[in-house]
């Protein structure tokens, strides 16, 4: 009754066009958006921050990176993680090699370093495709990460082997680094993410969006029709390269605060990643945001549920969460293989008519 | 310095003005491997006509339109196209100069909506660069709009307003093949290439195909190249026809005389030598 679409009518193409056409869709942004923005600052205590949102916020905008490449542009890859580790290793280089540079630009310029890598191991796509590409992106993954673990000018000859940030701030507040508070790490990994997932609306929604479409669905019609292969793939791994670029960067920067290469970037993070993109939904900017929260929330609710309700061992509670998660996503997967957003479709098209048959 | 004579053109029975040679193929010959798929086929297509290229299975008509499109490359001739030679390109290059095709097997982007399908038809037309597209701002949200325009106009011409934000997985045969046709047509293309428009499809959809072919010949001027094994079809719709048998071209005319070439009749019904 509530959610419905009749006598919601259009009369520009510009209001058809909009992202959120029913009305009901788009109260329930703005206030998503007004809750992200006012209560939860108010609300949020340390823990929660540290252990659910600011993974959530960063994770959802790597997701959103893979969902372009996989979801939109068909180009399967296996190399988030050493992307990310692009990311972070070139937000570390950028923070110590310009001390005077704002932590945004170091990110956004971290993001477009790890672009030029992406379209460069995203040149094997013009001859290869599905699973022998994924295979080449996982050599990116292991010679990346092999790279930053062996070149000691990437983490300025530390003996350690790790990268750590210094404090940075935004207009006065630190936001990386050890007095970075939970409150000013949440705002702006939001920030960020607000920002490009409305970027990545927009790009979906337009020509190059309709090009990478039209390449994932059937490569040989769409350069009949005059798309250009070369450069929508590469637009694609370019642009799915800045968001995991600047996902990798927030969280050494902005998240972990100290890291290294194997440990932080590994192949289990492009496979996260990737189940993120899977479960959430194939081509859908709702999905990014679905899957993220099912696989960052979901290990820490079941904790929380085992351990401090139960009062379970903890290395009990881990074992058993790896194997609920695991059999969540089969579940998942077989009730609804495109994901939690062809879920919320399906239930959006049953509210239009609900509590009406038809 | 023009590559070919320019001339007049004809009219047709039905006193339509056709003009002068759109695209000429020049002794055209295409191998894949040991395989002669074309042997050596020169015809031309004029501005506005209605050519259909005929034949049995695996004369090497759909290779002729591949050839047309860029697809193939052909080993041997040449391609006139506006009065030039056509130098080798990639496909996207070709449907740049105002070629659209529609397939045989219908190629239509299956995750998309039938809106997004026919809006990718006007790819050639937009050219809002990836920041203003991401900021969806200025030239990008104009260019949008303005192809909107267009795009609502050719689905208002084939009639398809009721399904346009349907995804295109969830449609009946006969809508697909519309929609394939309203992508390809989307484009504004000079020369329009279909594929076996009328394949598999009911009488009353053919009726509706045809219409939709003849009507788009007659108020966009566009000039159509039609492979189509439903003969009544093609007598009625084309102007001109090209016959090919095993990679020849073996009689080229109008629908009558086509009709009445005994190498057509030969390969079509088989004849005994006695």
């Amino acid at each position: 009754m509530l959610y419905r679409e009749a006598g919601d009518f259009k009369t520009s193409y510009t209001s058809d066009n909009q992202t959120f056409p029913i009305r009901f869709d788009r109260y329930g942004y703005y206030f998503v958006l007004g809750v992200a923005f006012l209560v939860m600052p108010l609300i949020l205590n340390d823990y929660w921050t540290n252990a659910l949102v600011v993974p959530f916020l960063i994770y959802t905008i790597a997701a959103l990176g893979l969902n372009i490449l996989i979801g939109y542009c068909g180009q399967l890859s296996l190399g988030t993680g050493g992307f990310m580790a692009v990311g972070a290793y070139a937000s570390y280089k950028l923070m110590t090699g310009f001390p005077d540079l704002n932590i945004i630009f170091v990110i956004l310029l971290s993001g477009l370093v790890t672009a030029g890598v992406g379209v460069l191991f995203g040149l094997p796509s013009l001859r290869i495709k599905g699973f022998y590409l994924a295979v080449a992106t996982l050599a990116a993954q292991f010679f990346l990460i092999w790279l930053f673990t062996r070149t000691p000018w990437f983490f300025n000859y530390s003996p350690t082997g790790m990268i750590s940030a210094p404090t940075r701030t935004v207009f006065g507040i630190p936001v990386t680094g050890a007095s970075a508070s939970a409150l000013s790490m949440y705002m702006i990994c939001l920030v960020f993410l607000v920002a490009l997932a409305w970027l990545a609306r927009n790009l979906t929604r337009g020509t190059l969006g309709r090009q990478w479409m039209a390449i994932r669905d059937m490569d040989i019609a769409a350069e009949i029709i005059g798309v250009n292969p070369l450069w929508s793939k590469l637009t694609a791994f370019a642009v799915s390269s800045f968001y995991i670029g600047v996902a990798g960067a927030l969280l050494f920067a902005v998240y972990l605060g100290a890291a290294e290469a194997g440990e932080a970037f590994g192949i289990d993070k492009s496979f996260l990643v990737l189940f993120m993109v899977i479960i959430g939904g194939l081509g859908s900017i709702f999905g990014a945001f679905a899957g993220a929260f099912f696989l960052i929330a979901g290990p820490v609710l079941l904790k929380i549920m085992l351990v401090d309700n139960l009062g379970w061992a903890t290395d009990l509670a881990a074992h058993l969460e790896i194997m609920i998660i695991g059999a969540l996503i089969i579940v998942t997967l077989i009730m609804e293989p495109h994901g939690i957003a062809a879920l919320w479709r399906t239930i959006k098209e049953k509210l239009r008519l609900w509590p009406f048959p038809y | 310095m023009l590559d070919t004579q320019p001339d007049e053109g004809y009219t047709t029975a039905d006193g339509r003005k056709i003009g002068g040679v759109a695209m000429e193929m020049k002794n055209i010959t295409l191998r894949f491997g040991g395989v002669v798929a074309i042997k050596d086929i020169s015809f031309d297509i004029r501005w506005g006509e209605v050519r259909a290229i005929i034949g049995p299975n695996g004369a090497g008509k759909s290779s002729m339109l591949n050839v047309i499109s860029g697809f193939y490359n052909p080993q041997e001739g040449e391609v006139i196209y506006k009065g030039y030679r056509r130098p080798r390109m990639r496909p996207y290059q070709v449907a740049r100069t105002g070629i659209a095709r529609t397939f045989q097997n219908i190629a239509l982007f299956e995750g998309m909506s039938v809106l997004d399908n026919i809006m990718t038809g006007r790819l050639n037309h937009m050219k809002a660069n990836i920041f203003q597209q991401a900021m969806w701002w200025g030239k990008a949200q104009k260019e949008e709009e303005e192809n909107r325009e267009k795009v609502e106009k050719v689905i208002d011409f084939l009639e398809i307003q009721h399904i346009r934000k349907t995804p295109v997985a969830r449609l009946p045969y006969g809508l697909k093949k519309r929609v394939e046709l309203a992508r390809a047509l989307a484009a504004e293309p000079s020369i329009l290439l279909l594929d076996e428009p009328m394949a598999g499809m009911n009488v009353e959809e053919k009726e509706d195909m045809c219409r939709f072919i003849l009507d788009v010949n007659d108020e966009f001027g566009t000039t159509i190249v039609l492979i189509e094994h439903d003969m009544g079809v093609v007598m009625d719709l084309s102007d001109r026809v090209v016959v090919m048998d095993y990679g020849k071209k073996i009689g080229d005319g109008t629908p009558d005389e086509v009709r009445n070439n005994e190498e057509v009749i030969k390969a079509y019904l088989g004849v005994t030598d006695d």
